[in-house]
């Protein structure tokens, strides 16, 4: 059985599977019950500095999709909302009974040094494992100077950053807001500041829908709605994109990531962990399904692990990181076209449609003595993957490698690159 | 009527006899498995898992086989019931899980948690993954009666804390009704067999076939040569009609000649009556008669003597016996069995009511049916004989050993379970769960020392 423990900026915990920072780690009661089903570790819902702020009613959005529950998700909660003391006393006692999980504590107080100093002498007391710190929450908090207002600034996450470290022997995460044009620049302003780690992605802005009754923009509260902040499976692909842009940028190198994003499955967790996440963090799961959903990730992880010979974490983390590359490094001589498997064809002719419409022209339509048959034209094939994507069978439509017997070849290097032309005419 | 009864082999040609007798059920392909398993809404203290006697965790095997991890969701299956992979195919589901999810509530089809645990233990058969361990020997020696569902999984369940068992077994193979008694449509390419090479497979579980309790050996000698005995005799004797033709040529046993069925490698061989009547209300019933019509008989039916709500065979079992063609006749009991020339031609029967004190009477109206071949399929009993020479006796109560809660019978030292005791509800899926009960009472018996 393979060894899911976990090491990640000196925080230790008996699998990477942890609750972000969130409703479900708001109080010890939540977490207790987290540690029983088996995660391991926690972020504790941000503290800030008394008096604790105060939520409206009507807090969550969700994106239904098709009869799929909770695809996007959103909410306008702000940092935790019970007094500071309550908070630390909880957390102390957690961190005594379950020495062996990570405790980590979000925090999120304004931008001054004096208030960061203060609130790490009251975390440092509790023996937590480190803190993170929020730059990443989207909403309220940042119409305040704070979260992402702060995230948003690298100059400001260095500055807090180095703060930070000169006021606590505790390892420091940052917690990065995916609202930035470019994740790197926050990314390298959290390790000149001297941060341990990182965790992303945050929330990112997000109007959910609109009531075409009330004309309220979703979640809405007595009629009037905020931007909040948007998570679930939907938003994985950001950020398993965001993850991978600064675990394979030479400025960050070596800086550890917890990753965040749409994690649902253990399969989520290890696409993260191949892009280069040390722990993963999970909120939209756990409140749709309950903690219960840890006993699969654990079990899936380590069974595929095991399939794949992978005795610990590390034997695969980063896997992925060198094969995540620039446009321009792919190989411009790789050919794909589609194959239809005509015995699981079911002819609805989406494939047919969607190419004849919207792409290459190259899947015939052919109707023979009143039945259906759909072909591809191999010459006009691209290998876009599109009826692929859109054919409803499982396996039907198959992307198969052609051999060309040419070699790889970047853009730079291809002929039909007309920079290169001009280059060689020079 | 004077017609010479009509049984015969070879009714069908080879290709009917292989479509009748392939999977009634087939599996699911790995894409229909994900999109059922996306319907399970993984709820909160599922009812589901409460319906299901051994309490699998259904929503968690479920989001294993969403998650692709086949692996963990056929252990959490096989961790509660060793034959998961039986079960998933002979359940009455439609009484059991399927009747308790929460999408009927909303006045949607069940999830099909049959077919998904199917999927899930047959990935791990097919890849032959052993995923149990014998513990590490206790030097304890446990005997096991029947190496059937309940007497299986005793013996597994023992052989994980590291005891040794030996399992004895009068017929020649293990399975119990899994090989001998379930219809073959759901049991085939010899699944029964390959459940049994993999519940043994764990080691520490010794086999002896052909040796009968009463005739081979004694519950006395068990007692002095082992430290417990586990009973998982099931029940061998068939209860009589006490009709006067009973004993006529054509008359038969529905339990003996589903046995005779399922041992029957070329069913063509397999003589069967043109005309048919079965006697019974029970999965038994269902059974014979599905059978007996996929093997080529023209009219089959099944008379029971009240009505089909006090069936015990459920109404999806119900159900698939008429989509096979059979009639079902309620309130109607046999009153003659009339033979020619010393074989049955025709059942006659008399049709029943409730009295006003609810209990069952007759009519006084009669109608007869003709039949080449009778089946009775109207229960089965212990057979005293299995206790011959055992001095200290057990209490047996309506023809069912008596058992607490941890399947305990009165005899020191004496555990029970399966079909063969009072609590018995005549299925696998309750039969392993007296055996995981019973293996979990010796343990602690036993560790108490």
């Amino acid at each position: 059985m393979a060894d899911l423990r976990c090491e990640i900026a000196g925080v230790k915990a008996p699998n990477p599977f942890w609750l972000a920072s969130a409703p479900p780690t708001d109080k010890e009661y939540n977490v207790v019950r987290a540690f029983q089903a088996g995660w391991g570790g926690v972020v504790w819902k941000t503290l800030g500095e008394d008096p604790p702020v105060v939520n409206t009613s009507s807090r969550y959005g969700a994106l239904h999709y098709r009869g799929y529950r909770m695809m996007g998700f959103n909410n306008i909660e702000l940092i935790s909302d019970r007094p500071l003391e309550v908070n630390l006393q909880e957390i102390k006692r957690v961190k005594r009974d379950w020495p062996d999980r990570a405790l980590l504590v979000s925090l999120m107080v304004p931008c001054t040094e004096d208030s960061w100093k203060r609130i790490l002498e009251r975390v440092e007391e509790t023996e937590a494992d480190g803190v993170e710190l929020n730059f990443g929450c989207p909403h309220g908090m940042s119409e305040r100077g704070m979260g992402s207002a702060v995230g948003q600034v690298p100059e400001y996450i260095e500055m807090v950053v180095r703060w930070c470290k000169a006021a606590t022997r505790m390892p420091v995460f940052v917690k990065l807001t995916p609202n930035v044009t470019n994740i790197l620049a926050p990314a390298r302003a959290a390790k000149a500041g001297g941060a341990d780690a990182v965790s992303l992605i945050n929330t990112i802005n997000s109007v959910m829908g609109v009531d075409l009754d009330s004309m309220a923009p979703l979640p809405s509260v007595h009629g009037k709605g905020a931007h909040g902040g948007y998570c679930g499976p939907a938003v994985k692909p950001i950020a398993l994109c965001m993850v991978g842009e600064i675990a394979r940028d030479p400025d960050c190198r070596g800086l550890p990531i917890s990753g965040i994003g749409g994690i649902e499955t253990w399969r989520d967790a290890a696409e993260f962990i191949a892009m280069g996440a040390g722990s993963v963090q999970v909120c939209t799961a756990a409140m749709h399904y309950g903690f219960k959903i840890v006993e699969d990730m654990i079990s899936g992880l380590s069974n595929w692990m095991d399939e794949k010979g992978y005795r610990r974490l590390d034997d695969f983390r980063g896997a992925a990181v060198p094969n995540y590359v620039d446009w321009g490094q792919l190989d411009m001589n790789y050919v794909v076209k589609a194959r239809i498997d005509q015995d699981k064809c079911i002819r609805c002719g989406l494939c047919h449609i969607a190419c004849e419409d919207t792409s290459h022209q190259s899947i015939r339509a052919i109707k023979e003595n009143g039945k259906r048959r759909y072909e591809v034209i191999e010459e006009e094939c691209v290998g876009c993957n599109l009826c692929a994507h859109v054919c409803p069978v499982e396996g039907c439509i198959e992307m198969v490698e052609i051999d060309t017997g040419l070699p790889y070849v970047t853009w730079a290097e291809d002929p039909r690159n007309p920079q290169r032309l001009a280059e060689a005419a020079e | 009527m004077a017609d010479a009864p009509d049984v015969r082999a070879g009714r069908l040609s080879p290709a009917e006899y292989r479509r009748n007798f392939d999977d009634a059920h087939p599996p699911l392909t790995a894409q229909q498995a994900m999109v059922e398993a996306a319907r399970c809404l993984f709820c909160y203290d599922a009812p589901c898992i409460e319906a299901c006697p051994t309490g699998i965790d259904i929503p968690r095997f479920i989001r294993g086989i969403q998650s692709g991890n086949l692996r963990g969701a056929a252990e959490t299956i096989l961790e509660a019931n060793i034959m998961g992979g039986t079960c998933a195919r002979v359940c009455p589901t439609d009484v059991l899980c399927e009747g308790a999810c929460v999408r009927l509530a909303e006045g949607k089809k069940p999830v099909e948690i049959g077919a998904l645990q199917r999927h899930a233990v047959d990935w791990l058969f097919e890849r032959g993954i052993q995923p149990f361990t014998r513990g590490a020997p206790t030097g304890e020696r446990i005997a096991v009666v029947g190496a059937g569902p309940a007497g299986l999984a005793c013996a597994h369940a023992l052989a994980r804390h590291g005891h040794e068992v030996v399992i004895f077994e009068k017929r020649a193979k293990a399975g119990g009704l899994n090989e001998y008694g379930i219809a073959a449509y759901k049991m085939v390419h010899d699944f029964a067999q390959r459940e049994v090479a993999f519940i043994l497979g764990i080691g520490g579980i010794e086999l002896r076939t052909g040796i009968e309790l009463g005739r081979d050996v004694t519950l006395g000698e068990l007692r002095r040569d082992f430290a417990a005995v586990f009973l998982g005799l099931g029940l061998q004797g068939v209860h009589a009609l006490g009709l006067a033709g009973e004993r006529l040529a054509g008359v038969h046993d529905a339990v003996a000649f589903i046995e005779r069925l399922r041992q029957t490698k070329d069913l063509s061989t397999l003589p069967v009556g043109r005309q048919i009547v079965v006697i019974g209300g029970g999965n038994t019933a269902i059974d014979i008669a599905t059978q007996t019509k996929r093997l080529g008989a023209e009219t089959v039916t099944i008379v029971y003597r009240r009505g089909p709500e006090q069936m015990s065979a459920s109404p999806a079992e119900q159900e698939w016996a008429k989509s096979n063609g059979v009639a079902i006749r309620h309130w109607a009991r046999p009153v003659a069995i009339e033979g020619v020339e010393g074989h049955v031609r025709s059942v006659t029967f008399e049709r029943t009511r409730l009295d006003r004190e609810g209990r069952l009477e007759g009519t006084g109206e009669r109608f007869t049916l003709p039949a080449d071949q009778l089946f009775k399929a109207i229960g089965q009993k212990l057979v005293p004989s299995a206790f011959n020479g055992t001095a200290e006796l057990l209490d047996v109560e309506n023809g069912k050993i008596v058992v607490d809660a941890e399947r305990r019978t009165t005899l020191d030292r004496v555990w029970a379970g399966g079909d063969c005791i009072g609590s018995s509800v005549d299925l696998t899926v309750a039969a392993v769960e007296d055996g995981k009960l019973a293996a979990a009472s010796i343990h602690r018996y036993l560790m108490a020392g």
